[in-house]
């Protein structure tokens, strides 16, 4: 499923003093099974892109398509639409409301009106998914904690059988071993079940680490797209725009004015190291 | 369709009335809710309304603004017309069935319930839209004062109309975020009998209630870190005081209310009905 948008522009309060554009002509498009991250400063738009795509928000002017069918055609498909399009919003943990695990994640397909057995496997299925035991699903979900709440929250995303899933920053204000574990199952969802995954993230070592092409949002536009090494090789622009490259490259940058033979295309914790064995061995010979 | 609800919203921009002493404005707000009382017939209700048009106009909010707000109460304006309309009794019957009649006294008593409430809630919101809402709570902690005497804790009402009046756009917008957020997960909250929507409003109620609490837990926390202890020896940043401006508008509003009271007795011996 691919999705396409094309021109779309989003004012905020239209016609009032508090009037404020929040896209300004956004022409994208997004094809099946991508991994895309979505970065930009706070109030570059990202998080007003992504309510659009599953009709949360609707258009000022321009269109979304899914499939080439416009998503705002038939209003009485729009719940059909926000199953395909899966979003988790920041801090999805505060939606929870449920008296048990089970009980919450089963409200999306509940609502989706598939039969008890279906939601059964759906529910277990998500809550397997973000690497939950069973010793929580009875539980309440405001016993868990924030790592496992947040969990719970994507879960009940997940449980829609989402054929794209939009996670807005799913890891703020999580511990590393909660943020590691939470990305760790996203990824698994995009390489095992080839689900279209976009990444809203203000952390450029994430996005360098997983995704396939990397959006970037500036006033309400589109400034850049394209593969991590080709937007990290644009640091100067990416500083203006009050981002920055993943800090392992500021590493290398400087190794290199040193006098090091080292490549400056590095971007995650993984390749740097590599880079470094290489130079050690050469340095010893 | 939330952000609709206009009363209690504070308009910025800079106008003579949004300069005016905050105790003045609540004051001349209180007079002019009296004189919707006084005035009893149209010359009245006409010259009420072309004197509120003209400090709406000074105060450089946009009409829509307002009549925006008025639409969030509609209803109200609405049942009290119907009710007024059929339980006056008294004048010519215009039209009946069964119990039901229409009376011109109750004509005639619905449009002036609906003007007086149309009036009432425009002049009052007028007040909120000029007055930062720290400006209105100081406004009334100086005003209840001297019922101090008598145990009204008029700091502790003052700070909890601050702290509430603070939490309504954010609670607001609280709200659209769990909404947007449970519709994503294909809650429905436009289809469905009585029973269903007021069920469907559960997902929305139990996180605002949890997230109202926890924000409540945390400004007291926060405000007891910071050594708050109520009204004893607390010093202000910003000291209220009168300028010209106050004192021109108390001239004016007294010229006012002497018309309002002239209209009336004016109005009893002049018939200016129909």
């Amino acid at each position: 499923m691919s999705i396409q948008i094309n021109h779309l522009t989003h004012i905020y309060n239209a016609d009032t003093t508090f009037e404020k554009t929040a896209l300004d002509d956004v022409s994208l498009e997004i094809q099946k099974g991508e991994f895309i991250g979505l970065i930009g400063h706070t109030g570059s738009g990202k998080s007003t892109l992504i309510q659009h795509l599953n009709g949360t928000l609707s258009p000022t002017s321009g269109e979304i398509l899914l499939d080439g069918e416009n998503i705002h055609k038939d209003k009485t498909k729009i719940k059909e639409v926000r199953r395909r399009i899966g979003l988790a919003f920041q801090y999805p943990e505060y939606q929870l409301f449920e008296m048990t695990v089970y009980k919450d994640v089963a409200f999306g397909p509940t609502n989706m009106g598939l039969s008890s057995e279906e939601i059964r496997e759906s529910v277990i299925s998500a809550l397997q998914t973000v690497g939950l035991s069973e010793e929580v699903y009875e539980k309440s979900p405001f016993e868990l904690s924030g790592g496992q709440k947040r969990r719970v929250a994507i879960a009940g995303v997940l449980a829609m059988n989402p054929e794209v899933l939009i996670l807005d920053e799913p890891t703020a204000g999580l511990d590393p071993r909660g943020r590691d574990g939470i990305l760790q199952a996203i990824k698994d969802l995009h390489d095992q079940r080839g689900i279209t995954v976009i990444l809203v993230s203000h952390s450029m070592e994430d996005v360098a680490k997983l995704v396939d092409r990397i959006i970037v949002m500036h006033k309400g536009k589109v400034a850049m797209q394209g593969t991590p090494g080709e937007i990290f090789s644009h640091v100067e622009e990416l500083e203006q725009m009050g981002l920055a490259a993943p800090q392992i490259s500021y590493v290398f940058a400087e190794l290199k004015k040193q006098g090091f033979a080292v490549p400056t295309n590095i971007y995650t914790v993984e390749e740097a190291r590599e880079a470094l064995l290489k130079l050690l061995k050469q340095v010893k010979a | 369709m939330i952000r609709d609800i206009t009363i209690g919203q504070y308009y910025p921009v800079s106008s003579p009335i949004h300069r005016m002493d905050a105790r003045v404005k609540i004051i001349i707000t209180f007079l002019y809710i009296i004189s919707l009382f006084i005035v009893d017939n149209i010359m009245g209700y006409v010259v009420v309304t072309a004197i509120l048009g003209a400090v709406i106009y000074v105060s450089k909010v946009p009409a829509k603004f307002m009549l925006r707000g008025l639409k969030s109460i509609l209803i109200i304006i609405l049942f009290t017309a119907v009710i007024n309309l059929f339980l006056t009794q008294g004048g010519e019957v215009l039209w009946q069935w069964k119990f039901l009649k229409i009376t011109t006294a109750g004509i005639y008593m619905a449009a002036r319930m609906c003007i007086r409430l149309v009036l009432l809630i425009v002049g009052s919101s007028l007040l909120t839209l000029t007055t930062t809402p720290i400006q209105l709570t100081d406004g009334i902690e100086y005003l209840l004062r001297p019922f101090k005497k008598i145990g009204v804790p008029a700091h502790e009402i003052a700070m909890m109309m601050t702290i509430a009046l603070r939490f309504i756009p954010t609670l607001l917008d609280e709200t659209d975020k769990i909404m947007k957020a449970q519709q994503a997960r294909g809650a429905d909250f436009d289809t469905g009998n009585l029973l269903q929507r007021a069920k469907s409003l559960i997902p929305i109620l139990v996180p605002l209630f949890i997230s109202a609490f926890r924000r409540a837990d945390e400004l007291a926390m926060a405000m007891e870190a910071r050594c708050y202890h109520g009204d004893e020896n607390r010093t202000r940043m910003n000291v209220m005081k009168m300028h010209s401006g106050d004192y021109k508008a108390v001239v004016l509003t007294a010229v006012y209310f002497c018309l309002t009271i002239g209209l009336r007795f004016l109005g009893n011996t002049v018939h200016f009905w129909i």
